[in-house]
């Protein structure tokens, strides 16, 4: 029973997506709209990425003095392994789970609102395509401002490894430069990005699934805002482990 | 001119609309009054296609609207206007915007041609000022009146209203029935109104479906109602003590009833 839900949700969600993937009505509205979800989903999600990122640089940066450093092991340790866990999983998963609570809630609620005050039905009386009009710019600016976010947040999470080492004396500012250039493959920065630019697909489409089939009023938006947080991080979650394997 | 024949609709075991068949007419304000469950929102999202209906046809102007192709349906609604019981405004849009919105996504016009149409909608509808204001800024009365603007920004051959005096005053709202029936005579509309409204009914009516239990069980005009020996119809619309009464002394004494413009309902 709990499978055929599966499925059936799975057909809808990707009917869904055949319709939002379908050739704008107006190439100037869909423009305007992207700029807008860019400037909406992404860049006002800048200010918490670097935040977090500087945070969790700094920590994983003082743990890894603190539990793996040793005489047995050289001093740069500590700086390879905070670059090594920034770049691939921090700033390309964990950030996009982050985003999945900020910005999926945001794309669901939205959505579902527009959908309960019939707005949604107010667009397709008009004959416009309204998940093509809604979702592709969602899913289109994510996807784009996407890599820059784990861009930034890579550079925060180094910026705050070094400030522990320049404020908090934890190690030397040597020892960390000399780790963070330690066997630096250009490689891994581009797996990250690639692993964002499905996880950033998955955080707004999910959502905006979500938000476009509810039924009812606030309070099944409020729930459909929750499933969509819950399903969209559990999805990354699972193909996180898919796309490292592939990738690596 | 829309004709509905033999229109039926099931929602899994339950008959919502069972055969209806009517004709709404151009240039009059078509009325569709039943009590609330009754299935006039189910005719009238049948009518703009937002749901099937399970059996029966759907004629504009002679074209059949349930066979067409959904490419088709989607080309014919924007021969359509719909103001929404909600008005269903689009909140991140300034008032101005929500008019431009049908012009933006469908006209060859200019930026200035439509904004310069945008503004003859809005000012159509006594609503100036407003331009820059967000739907939330704005009364439930005005925000009627910008779904209205929008609704006609197209100019369209169809305007649907489900419930469009709905959480407005007796004044607001008569003021919007008759925005509604001067612009369905100035534009030559076939319009379709949802209503509970019996000023609406006395009023405006022109042609009035009574809906009961899914199915058709009166049609006429606002002057008939009065006189009407249709048990359904006189108890849904003269629900009241005062109605009744009202009604009871209208016909015992051979009175008429007027409306503003001293023309005769009864």
């Amino acid at each position: 029973m709990l499978i055929h839900k599966w499925l059936t949700t799975f057909g809808r969600y990707l009917m869904l997506m055949g319709r939002t993937f379908s050739r704008p009505e107006r190439l100037r509205m869909f423009l305007k709209q992207y700029v807008k979800e860019m400037a909406q989903l992404g860049v006002n999600s800048i200010g918490i990425v670097l935040l977090i990122s500087f945070f969790i640089g700094a920590v994983i940066c003082i743990q890894m003095k603190l539990n793996i450093q040793s005489p047995w092991m050289p001093r740069w340790v500590s700086g390879y392994t905070t670059r090594e866990i920034m770049l691939l999983e921090f700033s390309s998963s964990i950030m996009c789970l982050i985003l999945a609570g900020k910005v999926g809630s945001n794309i669901a609620s939205e959505i579902g609102t527009m959908r309960v005050t019939q707005q949604i039905d107010a667009l397709e009386i008009m004959g416009v395509n309204s998940a093509s009009y809604l979702i592709l710019p969602k899913i289109a600016g994510m996807v784009t401002i996407m890599p820059f976010l784990v861009i930034f947040s890579s550079a925060m999470g180094i910026v705050g490894a070094y400030g522990t080492a320049y404020v908090g004396h934890v190690l030397a500012p040597d020892d960390l430069t000399l780790g963070l250039q330690h066997d630096f493959k250009s490689w891994f920065v581009w797996m990250s990005i690639i692993k964002s630019l499905f996880f950033a697909f998955i955080i707004s489409s999910v959502p905006a699934y979500f938000g476009y089939t509810v039924e009812g009023g606030s309070v099944n938006v409020g729930k459909a805002s929750t499933d969509a947080v819950v399903t969209s991080s559990a999805i990354i979650l699972c193909s996180d482990v898919f796309l490292t394997q592939l990738l690596s | 001119m829309i004709e509905v024949k033999h229109l039926y609709k099931s929602f899994e075991d339950k008959d919502v609309l069972i055969d209806i068949n009517t004709v709404f007419e151009d240039g009059k304000t078509n009325l569709i009054i039943g009590q609330s469950g009754s299935g006039k929102t189910v005719l009238m999202k049948n009518l703009v296609g937002l749901f099937d209906p399970t059996k029966g046809e759907i004629l504009y102007d002679g074209r059949d609207f349930v066979g067409l192709s959904k490419h088709d349906k989607v080309m014919m609604r924007r021969e359509m206007g719909m103001i929404f019981q909600s008005a269903a405004l689009f909140d991140s849009l300034t008032v101005l915007e929500n008019v431009m919105f049908p012009l933006d996504m469908f006209s060859t016009m200019t930026l200035r041609e439509r904004t310069r149409r945008a503004q003859e909608c809005l000012d159509r509808v006594n609503l100036k000022g407003a331009d820059e204001k967000f739907p939330g800024e704005i009364s439930g009365g005005m925000q009627k009146r910008v779904a209205i603007a929008r609704a006609i920004a197209l100019n369209p051959k169809y305007l649907f209203c489900d419930e469009p005096n709905s959480g407005l005053d007796p004044k607001t709202s008569l003021v919007i029935d008759e925005l509604l029936h001067s612009i369905t005579q100035e534009y030559n509309m076939t319009t379709i109104i949802n209503t509970h409204d019996m000023n609406s009914v006395m009023g405006i009516g022109e042609n009035i479906i009574f809906i009961y239990e899914g199915r058709k069980e009166w049609q006429g005009v606002s002057s008939q109602i009065m006189g009407s020996d249709n048990q359904k119809l006189t108890d849904f619309i003269f629900a009241s003590d005062l109605l009744k009464n009202m009604r009871r002394m209208v016909i015992e004494n051979g009175l008429h009833v007027m409306n503003e413009n001293k023309n005769r309902i009864q």
